[in-house]
Protein backbone atom coordinates (compact mmCIF):
# COMPACT_ATOMS: atom_id res chain seq x y z
CA UNK A 1 0.00 0.00 0.00
CA UNK A 2 2.77 2.40 1.29
CA UNK A 3 4.36 1.42 -2.01
CA UNK A 4 1.60 1.96 -4.39
CA UNK A 5 0.93 4.90 -3.03
CA UNK A 6 4.91 6.10 -3.66
CA UNK A 7 4.44 5.02 -7.13
CA UNK A 8 1.80 6.84 -7.92
CA UNK A 9 2.93 10.08 -6.21
CA UNK A 10 6.14 9.14 -8.76
CA UNK A 11 3.53 9.08 -11.29
CA UNK A 12 1.52 12.32 -11.10
CA UNK A 13 4.91 14.39 -10.11
CA UNK A 14 6.27 13.01 -13.45
CA UNK A 15 3.31 13.84 -15.30
CA UNK A 16 3.07 17.22 -13.96
CA UNK A 17 6.27 17.76 -14.86
CA UNK A 18 5.38 17.01 -18.42
CA UNK A 19 2.38 18.85 -18.85
CA UNK A 20 3.47 22.22 -17.21
CA UNK A 21 6.89 22.66 -19.66
CA UNK A 22 9.37 21.72 -16.72
CA UNK A 23 10.80 18.93 -18.47
CA UNK A 24 11.41 21.31 -21.58
CA UNK A 25 14.89 23.40 -20.83
CA UNK A 26 13.87 25.86 -23.34
CA UNK A 27 11.35 27.20 -21.15
CA UNK A 28 12.84 26.61 -17.94
CA UNK A 29 15.74 28.85 -19.12
CA UNK A 30 13.12 31.23 -21.14
CA UNK A 31 11.94 32.00 -17.38
CA UNK A 32 14.96 32.38 -15.90
CA UNK A 33 16.07 34.51 -18.85
CA UNK A 34 14.51 37.65 -16.99
CA UNK A 35 17.07 39.87 -19.17
CA UNK A 36 15.84 38.68 -22.54
CA UNK A 37 12.68 37.07 -23.62
CA UNK A 38 11.53 36.17 -20.26
CA UNK A 39 9.03 33.31 -20.45
CA UNK A 40 6.78 33.90 -17.50
CA UNK A 41 5.01 29.88 -17.70
CA UNK A 42 6.85 28.70 -14.55
CA UNK A 43 5.46 30.89 -12.30
CA UNK A 44 2.25 29.41 -13.24
CA UNK A 45 3.78 26.11 -12.55
CA UNK A 46 5.31 27.06 -8.95
CA UNK A 47 1.94 28.98 -7.89
CA UNK A 48 -0.19 25.88 -9.29
CA UNK A 49 2.31 23.67 -7.37
CA UNK A 50 1.69 25.38 -3.94
CA UNK A 51 -1.86 25.55 -3.89
CA UNK A 52 -3.11 21.93 -2.89
CA UNK A 53 0.28 21.73 -0.70
CA UNK A 54 -1.01 24.72 1.59
CA UNK A 55 -4.02 22.76 1.99
CA UNK A 56 -1.98 19.92 2.76
CA UNK A 57 -0.29 21.18 5.50
CA UNK A 58 -2.95 22.66 6.89
CA UNK A 59 -4.27 18.99 7.10
CA UNK A 60 -1.08 17.60 8.62
CA UNK A 61 -1.29 20.06 11.15
CA UNK A 62 -4.48 18.57 12.54
CA UNK A 63 -3.75 14.55 11.89
CA UNK A 64 -1.75 12.83 14.42
CA UNK A 65 -0.28 10.61 12.25
CA UNK A 66 -0.11 9.77 8.02
CA UNK A 67 -3.23 7.98 6.57
CA UNK A 68 -1.19 5.17 5.99
CA UNK A 69 0.26 5.31 9.63
CA UNK A 70 3.48 6.49 10.92
CA UNK A 71 4.92 10.01 11.52
CA UNK A 72 4.29 12.99 9.15
CA UNK A 73 7.35 14.65 8.50
CA UNK A 74 7.63 18.20 10.46
CA UNK A 75 10.66 19.91 9.33
CA UNK A 76 11.68 22.47 11.76
CA UNK A 77 12.53 25.51 10.39
CA UNK A 78 16.61 25.74 11.04
CA UNK A 79 18.46 28.86 10.56
CA UNK A 80 19.97 29.86 6.98
CA UNK A 81 22.83 28.60 7.09
CA UNK A 82 25.68 28.67 4.92
CA UNK A 83 25.41 25.45 3.60
CA UNK A 84 21.85 26.37 2.49
CA UNK A 85 23.18 29.81 0.88
CA UNK A 86 26.29 28.08 -1.17
CA UNK A 87 23.78 25.34 -2.13
CA UNK A 88 21.27 26.93 -3.31
CA UNK A 89 23.92 29.14 -5.43
CA UNK A 90 25.23 26.16 -6.83
CA UNK A 91 22.17 24.85 -7.81
CA UNK A 92 20.92 27.62 -9.38
CA UNK A 93 24.01 28.20 -11.49
CA UNK A 94 23.90 24.39 -12.95
CA UNK A 95 20.04 25.05 -13.27
CA UNK A 96 20.41 28.15 -15.58
CA UNK A 97 23.33 26.16 -17.44
CA UNK A 98 21.20 23.50 -18.37
CA UNK A 99 17.54 24.41 -17.66
CA UNK A 100 17.25 20.90 -15.68
CA UNK A 101 16.83 20.87 -12.10
CA UNK A 102 16.43 16.77 -10.02
CA UNK A 103 12.83 16.19 -10.42
CA UNK A 104 12.80 16.61 -14.49
CA UNK A 105 16.14 15.34 -14.72
CA UNK A 106 14.57 11.95 -13.83
CA UNK A 107 11.38 12.34 -15.16
CA UNK A 108 12.75 13.26 -18.46
CA UNK A 109 15.50 10.38 -18.57
CA UNK A 110 13.58 8.54 -21.16
CA UNK A 111 13.51 11.20 -23.79
CA UNK A 112 16.31 12.87 -22.60
CA UNK A 113 19.33 11.31 -25.23
CA UNK A 114 22.31 10.87 -24.75
CA UNK A 115 22.73 14.84 -23.05
CA UNK A 116 19.72 13.90 -20.29
CA UNK A 117 22.15 10.89 -19.58
CA UNK A 118 25.34 12.77 -19.25
CA UNK A 119 23.58 15.21 -17.13
CA UNK A 120 22.09 12.53 -15.13
CA UNK A 121 25.57 10.91 -13.82
CA UNK A 122 27.31 13.92 -13.28
CA UNK A 123 24.54 14.94 -11.23
CA UNK A 124 24.56 11.67 -8.99
CA UNK A 125 27.96 11.61 -8.62
CA UNK A 126 28.17 15.02 -7.57
CA UNK A 127 25.37 13.29 -4.89
CA UNK A 128 27.28 10.63 -3.88
CA UNK A 129 30.40 12.47 -3.36
CA UNK A 130 29.10 15.83 -1.15
CA UNK A 131 28.75 14.10 1.96
CA UNK A 132 32.38 13.04 1.72
CA UNK A 133 33.81 16.25 0.26
CA UNK A 134 32.08 18.43 2.92
CA UNK A 135 33.44 16.33 5.37
CA UNK A 136 36.83 16.42 3.99
CA UNK A 137 36.75 19.91 4.01
CA UNK A 138 34.91 20.50 7.62
CA UNK A 139 38.33 18.45 8.37
CA UNK A 140 40.62 20.65 7.05
CA UNK A 141 39.28 23.64 8.59
CA UNK B 1 2.01 28.66 -27.36
CA UNK B 2 -0.52 30.87 -26.37
CA UNK B 3 -1.89 28.94 -23.90
CA UNK B 4 1.40 27.39 -22.20
CA UNK B 5 0.27 29.51 -19.10
CA UNK B 6 -2.33 26.95 -18.73
CA UNK B 7 -0.45 24.09 -19.12
CA UNK B 8 1.74 25.54 -16.83
CA UNK B 9 -0.84 25.49 -13.95
CA UNK B 10 -2.66 22.53 -14.91
CA UNK B 11 0.72 20.57 -14.13
CA UNK B 12 1.39 22.39 -11.22
CA UNK B 13 -1.46 21.47 -9.78
CA UNK B 14 -0.54 17.49 -10.49
CA UNK B 15 3.10 18.45 -8.83
CA UNK B 16 1.23 19.94 -5.97
CA UNK B 17 -1.36 17.09 -5.82
CA UNK B 18 1.33 15.08 -5.76
CA UNK B 19 3.06 16.18 -2.84
CA UNK B 20 0.25 16.56 -1.07
CA UNK B 21 -0.58 13.06 -1.34
CA UNK B 22 2.92 11.48 -0.23
CA UNK B 23 2.74 13.83 2.54
CA UNK B 24 -0.81 13.23 3.76
CA UNK B 25 -1.08 9.20 3.06
CA UNK B 26 3.06 8.33 3.07
CA UNK B 27 4.12 11.20 5.80
CA UNK B 28 7.27 11.62 3.46
CA UNK B 29 8.38 15.28 1.73
CA UNK B 30 8.49 14.89 -1.74
CA UNK B 31 11.81 16.57 -2.73
CA UNK B 32 13.35 14.86 -5.85
CA UNK B 33 16.99 15.51 -4.46
CA UNK B 34 16.36 14.41 -1.08
CA UNK B 35 15.08 11.28 -2.72
CA UNK B 36 17.64 10.55 -5.32
CA UNK B 37 19.99 11.98 -2.80
CA UNK B 38 19.35 9.38 -0.13
CA UNK B 39 19.40 6.36 -2.24
CA UNK B 40 22.65 7.09 -3.70
CA UNK B 41 24.72 7.86 -1.06
CA UNK B 42 22.87 5.33 1.33
CA UNK B 43 21.63 7.75 4.31
CA UNK B 44 17.81 6.72 3.52
CA UNK B 45 17.32 3.19 4.98
CA UNK B 46 14.25 0.41 5.72
CA UNK B 47 10.85 1.75 4.27
CA UNK B 48 12.20 5.61 3.90
CA UNK B 49 14.62 3.95 1.34
CA UNK B 50 11.95 1.64 -0.38
CA UNK B 51 9.39 3.52 -0.68
CA UNK B 52 12.16 6.69 -2.28
CA UNK B 53 12.80 3.87 -4.71
CA UNK B 54 9.24 2.96 -5.68
CA UNK B 55 8.66 7.43 -6.03
CA UNK B 56 11.23 7.58 -8.31
CA UNK B 57 10.04 4.23 -10.21
CA UNK B 58 7.04 6.19 -11.11
CA UNK B 59 8.79 9.56 -11.92
CA UNK B 60 10.43 7.82 -14.59
CA UNK B 61 8.28 5.31 -15.49
CA UNK B 62 5.21 7.79 -16.34
CA UNK B 63 7.20 10.35 -18.44
CA UNK B 64 8.44 6.50 -19.99
CA UNK B 65 4.99 5.14 -20.94
CA UNK B 66 4.16 8.72 -22.27
CA UNK B 67 6.77 8.96 -24.40
CA UNK B 68 6.08 5.24 -25.68
CA UNK B 69 2.22 6.41 -26.50
CA UNK B 70 2.27 9.81 -27.55
CA UNK B 71 6.49 10.18 -28.63
CA UNK B 72 8.98 12.44 -27.13
CA UNK B 73 7.83 15.28 -25.44
CA UNK B 74 10.08 18.47 -25.78
CA UNK B 75 13.55 19.17 -24.98
CA UNK B 76 16.33 21.01 -25.85
CA UNK B 77 18.93 20.40 -23.79
CA UNK B 78 22.44 21.22 -25.14
CA UNK B 79 24.92 19.35 -26.51
CA UNK B 80 27.97 21.22 -25.52
CA UNK B 81 29.48 17.87 -23.26
CA UNK B 82 31.05 20.75 -20.73
CA UNK B 83 28.41 22.34 -19.91
CA UNK B 84 26.54 19.49 -19.55
CA UNK B 85 28.92 17.91 -16.94
CA UNK B 86 29.22 21.37 -15.07
CA UNK B 87 25.61 21.54 -14.93
CA UNK B 88 24.78 18.16 -13.27
CA UNK B 89 27.97 18.31 -10.98
CA UNK B 90 26.52 21.87 -9.83
CA UNK B 91 23.14 20.73 -9.31
CA UNK B 92 23.81 17.31 -7.55
CA UNK B 93 26.62 18.69 -5.34
CA UNK B 94 24.55 22.08 -4.32
CA UNK B 95 21.15 20.15 -3.93
CA UNK B 96 22.64 17.80 -1.42
CA UNK B 97 24.24 20.76 0.58
CA UNK B 98 21.50 23.04 0.47
CA UNK B 99 18.97 19.83 1.69
CA UNK B 100 16.89 20.41 -1.44
CA UNK B 101 15.77 21.48 -4.75
CA UNK B 102 13.04 23.38 -6.50
CA UNK B 103 10.65 20.48 -5.46
CA UNK B 104 11.56 20.26 -1.97
CA UNK B 105 12.43 23.93 -0.93
CA UNK B 106 10.14 25.04 -3.68
CA UNK B 107 7.11 23.55 -3.63
CA UNK B 108 7.14 21.89 -0.13
CA UNK B 109 8.97 24.59 1.69
CA UNK B 110 7.12 27.65 0.35
CA UNK B 111 3.79 26.35 0.83
CA UNK B 112 4.36 26.06 4.93
CA UNK B 113 6.10 29.44 4.58
CA UNK B 114 9.45 27.52 5.60
CA UNK B 115 12.20 30.90 6.18
CA UNK B 116 14.41 28.10 4.53
CA UNK B 117 12.79 27.07 1.67
CA UNK B 118 11.95 30.79 0.79
CA UNK B 119 15.41 32.09 1.31
CA UNK B 120 16.84 28.66 -0.81
CA UNK B 121 14.30 29.65 -3.69
CA UNK B 122 15.66 33.32 -3.73
CA UNK B 123 19.25 32.24 -4.09
CA UNK B 124 18.86 29.40 -6.71
CA UNK B 125 16.08 31.93 -9.02
CA UNK B 126 18.28 34.73 -8.32
CA UNK B 127 21.64 32.35 -9.42
CA UNK B 128 20.09 30.92 -12.38
CA UNK B 129 19.04 33.68 -13.31
CA UNK B 130 22.57 35.59 -13.35
CA UNK B 131 23.95 32.43 -15.05
CA UNK B 132 21.17 32.42 -17.80
CA UNK B 133 21.98 36.34 -18.56
CA UNK B 134 26.15 35.94 -17.99
CA UNK B 135 25.91 33.29 -20.49
CA UNK B 136 23.92 34.05 -22.83
CA UNK B 137 24.20 37.43 -23.32
CA UNK B 138 27.88 37.72 -23.04
CA UNK B 139 29.23 34.55 -23.57
CA UNK B 140 26.71 32.90 -26.07
CA UNK B 141 27.45 29.21 -24.41
CA UNK B 142 23.56 28.60 -23.75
Amino acid sequence: MRAGLALIAGAVFGLGLLVSGMTDTTKVQGWLDLFGAWDPTLAFVLGGAIIPMAVAWRIAARRREAVLGGPIAAPTDAKITPQLALGSVLFGVGWGLSGLCPGPALASLSFGGWQGAVFFVAMCAAMIAQPRVTAALAGVR
Amino acid sequence: MPLDWVWGLVGGLMIGSAAALFLLMNGRIMGASGLLGGVLDGSRRGPARSEALWFLGGLIGAPLIWHLLRGAPETQLTSNVAVLIAAGLCVGFGTRLANGCTSGHGVCGISRLSLRGVAATAFYLLAGMLTVWLFRQFWGVI
